[in-house]
């Protein structure tokens, strides 16, 4: 049974007024646990109204949408998904609830009714986990973006989510935070198995993910592993976006003749590949 | 310029006082307060005043900043004194026009302004010593048995707690935004009072915007991590009464008995 299954999701915002728009048209789409997914978008093109129907904080219009089994409709079942699924949002500012650090990371276990040694064990681990421990008695607003962006993280984590879905973590951040950030939630993917729904229009952040879901419109454009999704450059510009730097100037050189291997992603692969080429021409 | 202000006074340290319940220190602050009232003769004042210096001294916290928090209320003080003076009738000693200076109105005076400075003294010192957080979790946990009385106690806390979280970030984003406004050639420090308040509505309608915009992303980041409202909630801090509570308590008791016995005896 696949972790994430959206069947048939369509989601108007408005129905019925002059507003009416439909963000998500017939989206299927299903997740496996463990898995690192990438959803890419312009804005608008429907990936944060899917994010948040991951936990039933946005209901379908028409459609379903299952975790594990489970349906965010049901509200008897709603509670059980929002411990499993842990949210992360663009502005770190709005997503702290506690006046002290440790207090909001204990926000959620203390929602759930577990009981305070248990929490104060978790929140501890969590902490760790993202690397903050030691600004535990910190108050939110002394921190960078970045850091509350994995105190969120944190967050998540010490309710025992088994799943990360981050909306745009790193739109508001610096360079330096969006590194901590991605940094982190690799790690977590890596070292605990954790099932990653990463929304964001970083080409650079998508290229680390297992798999990418391209958006359009409101619906699927395209669903693969980064190479193959990077290979159809005509593709992803029809949907407005771009692809990372050395994609792009990979496949500018093959249109001018240039033999360069198809599936190059990174800049260090484009280099070695222009060092093959230019050694070979020799 | 608005990045300096601090909520409350609390000032951290590791005194008795510190470490105390803060629902014990606010349930004996009450009752001390009332006790204040309820006793006035000179001995009582005399012990009233050596608790309350002794208190001072256990906290840790100088004593001169203690005696600022007297500094607001200075007038009041000084005012009440001099009504009392001359608002007593018995022995006078001196004749002004009308007013007569007494000597019960000398003692009245004293003892009134001495309450008036206990009062905010032992006040102050519990907002010295308590964290605004542990205030408000001891008020959460006091008035939650009124909830069946439909006292929304938990909301109330809840949203204390949220105060305090966004003050610092309110602060900060309105101060963007004057910077904005004033990069703009908006003017906040000339003219009458009425022509700078007209000028504080740029300032006002975009941080009223945003506030409304951070509540509704907040409610639903809150509801992501499975808030409910305070039914089936626990604390990681839960607050706990140990040893040195109830030694506040027993010598707080200790205190009401020795004051009421020399009641019964003079």
């Amino acid at each position: 049974m696949a972790f994430i299954k959206v069947e048939n999701l369509t989601h108007i915002y408005h129905p019925g007024t002059p507003q009416e728009s439909v963000a998500l048209d017939k989206v299927n789409l299903s997740i496996e646990a463990g898995e690192f997914v990438a959803v890419l978008g312009t804005n608008g093109s429907g990936k944060s109204t899917l994010a948040r129907h991951l936990n039933g904080l946005l209901l379908p219009t028409e459609g379903r949408c299952f975790i594990r089994g489970l349906d965010t409709c049901n509200e008897q079942e709603l509670w059980q998904i929002r411990q499993q699924i842990g949210m992360v949002f663009q502005n770190p500012d709005n997503q702290l609830i506690a006046a002290v650090v440790e207090d909001d990371v204990a926000f959620g276990p203390e929602n759930l009714g577990m009981d305070p040694q248990e929490i104060r064990a978790k929140v501890n681990a969590s902490l760790q986990a993202v690397n903050m421990a030691k600004y535990r008695t910190f108050a939110p607003h002394l921190l960078s973006g970045g850091q509350k962006q994995r105190i969120a993280i944190a967050g998540a984590l010490a309710m025992d989510t088994d799943c990360l879905v981050l909306d745009e973590p790193t739109a508001m951040l610096d360079p330096q935070g969006r590194e901590e950030v991605l940094r982190t939630v690799q790690k977590l993917h890596e070292e605990r198995g954790i099932t990653i729904v990463y929304i964001t229009h970083f080409m650079e952040e998508a290229s680390v993910a297992d798999r990418i879901v391209v958006m359009d419109k409101g619906q699927v454009a395209a669903d693969g592993t980064p190479r193959e999704i990077f290979a159809d450059v005509p593709g992803m510009k029809k949907c407005g976006l771009d692809v990372p730097l050395a994609v792009e100037v990979v496949w500018q050189l093959r249109h001018q003749g240039i033999k360069l291997p198809e599936d190059i992603l990174t800049e260090d692969e484009l280099v070695e590949a222009l060092e093959a080429y230019t050694c070979q021409s020799n | 310029m608005l990045s300096n202000i601090t909520i409350g006074q609390y000032f951290p340290g590791n005194s008795i006082l510190h470490r105390l319940d803060p629902r014990v220190k606010v349930l004996l602050l009450f009752f001390f307060l009332i006790e204040i009232f309820l006793f006035s003769n000179a001995v009582a004042y005399g012990i009233f005043s050596a608790v309350a210096f002794a208190l001072m001294l256990l906290s840790g916290i100088p004593l001169g900043m203690l005696l600022r928090s007297l500094k607001p209320l200075w007038w009041i003080i000084l005012f009440t004194f001099v009504i009392h003076l001359f608002s007593n009738p018995g022995t006078p000693i001196a004749k002004f026009w009308w007013f007569t200076l007494t000597w019960e109105g000398i003692r009245m005076g004293c003892f009134i302004s001495l309450r008036l400075v206990l009062l905010i003294l032992m006040s102050s010192l519990l907002t010295f010593t308590t964290s605004p957080l542990k205030l408000t979790d001891a008020l959460e946990s006091l008035l939650s048995p009124f909830r069946r009385f439909g006292l929304p106690a938990h909301e109330l806390a809840m949203m204390m707690t949220i105060a305090l979280r966004f003050i610092p970030t309110l602060i900060e984003e309105t101060d963007k935004i004057m910077k904005a406004q004033q990069s703009r050639g908006a003017d906040f420090t000339t003219g009458n009072v009425m022509k700078r308040l007209r000028n504080m509505v740029p300032i006002l309608v975009p941080l009223f915007l945003s506030a409304f915009r951070r509540a509704d992303e907040l409610a639903m980041a809150m509801e992501a991590r499975c808030y409910r409202g305070g039914v089936g909630r626990t604390q990681m801090k839960s607050l706990k009464t140990g040893g040195v509570d109830y030694l506040a308590i027993a010598g707080f008791v200790l205190l009401t008995v020795s004051l009421l016995g020399i009641k019964v005896l003079a």
